[in-house]
């Protein structure tokens, strides 16, 4: 039997010959939240995302007719029409808010009623913002379709068979009777497994009891919709409310291109993307809820009229905003160079970001301009990456004040240069407490957060061009890094189950200020000074921006890359340590003049 | 401020300018940056470098300007920071146009009656914050270049010292691109002259001064540009110098430039001063901090 949701508000609403079953959590003063199922679901999909939003909101959930606890209409074909689907919404919007417009949740196929809602004009005023989660409109889809089948250039077919072979399931439910047998046979008993294995979903209850009868009667959600609005779309299918669009990476069944000429529907679209699969309402729920909160936030505030915003930095466009918008980076070593350029880039494309130094105030600075460059908020962050217990309290901080950490950039690091038999086991100590465990603590502390989290995210380790080119004037250099690089590929393995990815940056030569810190070991102060300056020198004429490799951090975050060479001598002698290691050898050897 | 420095009648490439001479220095600069105030006030969203190094042109040809240490320039957005500057001709005015919230810097060198100022105004059409942060981090630089250089410091090493306190603050050192990387250059009396005539934007009779300063410079061990390289090894030579330190940050960058008078006072006070304390930039410093 379905278990129903934690302390909701159970009331029933009849509509059109059937019966829905509407739930309702949170302050009925609050601002309404309706948020609507796909297939094969019901409302309980959404319990972890309404649960994070109660307390803000006054949460709406049904179950679409013929599924969970509603009732189906009889006959079945002809029942689940679009047209009846709006009038199971309006009155559901009339009984739970009579008096105001209703803000719009929908993913899957609750998504693409969600398009219906906001596009048809009888429920004009009714809705306040639409959130459309891996759902595009029938409309918008069938226009999407015959632009590309009427010029297929290359990309256009390409995106064509592409989807449409994401769609395969779409055609196999438009046979007969087939797929009600079995979803009520050994499909649906093995569902729950598959949603687990396949769709990473975590073990905990859902789907519900209900899914065999739920799945067998949304069949006629695509047998009463697909084709006929594939074939006539609706010419006006305009949105006459606020969107906000997130779509999900890694979605198995719909292409990112769905979306590509939306805004010509919806203007002033608000888009996000977030790694994860189709489901991403239970297993992404902490980022979804962020998200859909801050939309309803700003278009309430924008209703109310306090809100007009007055000079704030424009909303960035393009992937990475759409990607980090909202998400928390921290980033170690902040204070200067790469950590801080990595800082700014997160902090233009509207991440919140957390600025870890051993310089307070070089960390707070990077706050300050970040906050300036469109970070909707940021803080400076005082640790030695080296100190364990440091780590570890301001993991403990970072949690209770912030939040967990989607994307952590472990950079900082120091350099030293010497011969083996000139490093003292002093240096040795420095430079792998910094460099190796300063990874090490970053890892085990925020990235362990992560983990129990288990929502995905993101962990970037500077490792160096050294990693896989030795040089006998880098022994420990060189050793720290591509250990460094070791353990990214190795943390890479592990954590690929739970949806965080793992970077490992290789720079090479950037023109930062860690060559003014770096140390060279067995000679005099004055000789240290002099190649100091020396080092400065020669990376200021190779003069390869820091700006650059920030760019290349938040690539191998969008992409999910492995091993990132940033520089052309980086990727040269990655080249060189892949196929000709004689040559890689003799490298090493040269004795550089300083 | 304008005390008289040197003994009268001393060679004035020794003991810098005398007080009557600051005074027509002072009275240039001071027209330049009510030009620049002037013009700053009537841009408007959809205005072109061009149109806005016109506007600084006419209006100080207007107040008799006839010759120039060089002419006017206008840089709007991302140009403010020489965002993909690789070649000298990507410094004259182009047609960009301003939008609204977009940083611009207004940069002109006229001659007045022989004396010559050259002053670098940045503003921002409507608010930003980020300017704002910008032009309260030149302050800094302000204030360092003069201690230093009251200081004695060679100018390489006060270059040094500007570049670290960029890095510190988080921002480019932008000054790096100009023509040698110069923070600042000398400027001097400039003969008048029925025709003047500039080519690349430079005016011929004050690049003749510079050739013969350089020429004199090199014989004595100075040079007349403000650079990181070598020849800049040395201490603050007496004169007029215009200094131009310029920050970018990521898309938007600010500077200001005015002239610092250097003397050979042992009194440090009088040993270097700036020309003029009461310039946009300075006023604007002193109400962020009062504020």
């Amino acid at each position: 039997m379905n278990r129903g949701l934690a302390g909701a508000r159970e009331r029933r609403v009849r509509t059109g010959g059937i019966e829905l079953c509407v739930a309702e959590l949170g302050d009925a003063a609050q601002p309404t939240v309706v948020l609507v199922h796909g297939y094969p679901d019901s409302k309980e999909v959404w319990e972890e995302v309404a649960l994070r939003l109660q307390d803000r909101f006054h949460v709406v959930l049904y179950d679409v007719r013929g599924c969970g606890r509603s009732t189906a209409p009889q006959p079945l074909r002809g029942g689940f029409t679009l047209e009846k689907l709006t009038d199971d919404f309006l009155a559901v919007a009339d009984a739970v808010s009579p008096d105001a417009p209703v803000h719009l949740v929908g993913h899957d196929w609750g998504s693409v009623q969600g398009w219906e809602f906001a596009t048809v004009a009888r429920t004009e005023g009714r809705i306040a913002s639409f959130t459309s989660v891996s759902g595009p409109s029938l409309d918008h889809f069938g226009h999407w379709l015959n632009r590309r089948i009427s010029r297929p250039t290359p990309r256009r077919a390409a995106q064509l068979l592409g989807q449409g072979a994401r769609s395969w399931y779409v055609y196999a439910l438009h046979t007969p009777r087939l797929p009600e047998a079995a979803w009520r046979g050994p499909l649906g008993a093995r569902w729950p497994r598959i949603l687990e294995r396949l769709e990473r979903l975590p073990a905990d209850g859902y789907p519900t009891a209900s899914l065999p009868s739920d799945a067998a009667h949304g069949a006629w959600l695509y047998r009463d919709n697909v084709r006929s609005r594939l074939r006539r779309p609706r010419p006006d299918a305009y949105a006459h409310v606020p969107v906000q669009l997130i779509v999900p990476t890694g979605d198995r069944y719909l292409s990112q291109h769905l979306y590509d000429d939306l805004e010509q529907w919806a203007p002033q679209l608000v888009r996000h993307t977030l790694e994860g699969q189709h489901w991403v309402p239970r297993t992404r729920p902490d980022q979804l809820a962020a998200w859909i909160a801050e939309f309803i936030t700003s278009q309430e505030s924008r209703a109310d009229g306090a809100g007009a915003p007055a000079a704030r930095t424009p909303a960035a466009k393009g992937p990475y905003a759409e990607r980090f918008g909202g998400r928390l980076v921290l980033v170690t070593g902040a204070a200067g160079g790469i950590g801080r350029a990595t800082a700014f880039a997160f902090a233009e494309a509207g991440a919140r970001v957390v600025a870890v130094d051993r310089d307070a105030e070089g960390a707070s600075r990077t706050a300050e301009l970040a906050r300036l460059i469109g970070a909707p908020a940021a803080w400076g962050e005082c640790a030695d990456v080296a100190d364990e217990q440091a780590m570890e309290k301001l993991a403990a901080k970072v949690a209770a004040e912030y939040g967990v950490v989607d994307v952590l950039v472990n950079n900082a690091g120091i350099g030293l240069s010497g011969t083996f038999m000139d490093t003292s086991a002093e240096d040795w100590r420095r430079v792998l407490d910094v460099n190796l465990w300063g990874v090490i603590h970053g890892c085990r502390t925020f990235g362990r957060q992560m983990a129990e989290r288990g929502q995905g995210g993101h962990i970037v380790n500077t490792a160096s061009a050294a990693a896989f080119q030795p040089s006998r004037a880098l022994a420990a250099y060189s050793t720290s890094k591509a250990a460094v690089l070791m353990l990214s590929e190795c943390l890479r393995a592990e954590l690929a189950g739970q949806g965080i990815g793992v970077s490992a940056i290789c720079p090479g030569i950037v023109n930062t200020g860690i060559t003014t810190a770096a140390r060279f070991t067995g000679v005099s102060e004055e000789e240290q000074q002099r190649r100091r300056a020396r080092t400065a020198k020669l990376y200021g004429l190779r003069n390869y921006p820091p700006e650059k490799v920030a760019d290349a951090v938040l690539q191998a975050v969008l992409h999910d890359r492995a091993v990132v060479p940033v520089t052309p001598e980086a990727h040269g002698l990655r080249f060189l340590s892949r196929f000709t290691p004689r040559v890689r050898r003799a490298l090493a050897r040269i004795e550089p003049k300083l | 401020m304008a005390a008289v420095v040197g003994a009268p009648g001393s060679p004035r490439a020794r003991t810098g300018p005398g007080a009557g001479e600051l005074g027509g220095f002072r009275e240039v600069q001071r027209l330049a940056y009510a030009c620049a105030e002037e013009v700053a006030a009537q841009l408007r969203p959809g205005v072109t470098e061009r149109e806005a190094a016109r506007m600084q042109r006419e209006w100080l040809r207007r107040r008799g300007v006839r010759d120039w240490f060089h002419l006017p320039f206008a840089w709007f957005g991302d140009r403010t920071a020489f965002a993909g500057f690789r070649v000298p001709l990507q410094f004259f005015p182009t047609g960009r146009r301003l939008e609204p919230g977009m940083p611009f810097i207004l940069d002109m060198a006229p001659v007045h009656r022989g004396f010559t100022a050259d002053i670098g105004y940045s503003g921002c059409l409507g608010p930003n914050p980020l300017h704002d942060r910008l032009m309260a981090d030149l302050g800094a630089h302000r204030e360092l270049i003069l201690r230093e250089v009251r200081e004695r410091r060679t100018l390489r090493e006060i270059y040094a010292d500007v570049d670290r306190l960029m890095a510190r603050q988080g921002h480019a050192n932008r000054h790096r691109a100009y023509p040698f990387g110069v923070i600042a250059h000398k400027v001097d009396r400039v003969r008048e002259r029925r025709w003047s005539p500039h080519v690349f934007g430079f005016g011929t009779q004050s690049l003749k001064g510079l050739a013969s300063d350089a020429l004199h410079g090199h014989r004595e061990g100075w040079s007349p540009l403000w650079s990181p390289y070598r020849f800049s090894d040395h201490p603050p030579q007496p004169g007029l110098w215009a200094v131009e330190p310029h920050l970018g940050f990521r898309g938007t960058g600010a500077k200001f430039e005015e002239l610092l008078v250097v003397t050979d006072s042992r009194d440090p006070q009088e040993s270097a001063f700036w020309l003029d304390d009461d310039l946009p930039h300075v006023r604007r410093g002193q109400e962020g901090r009062a504020a």
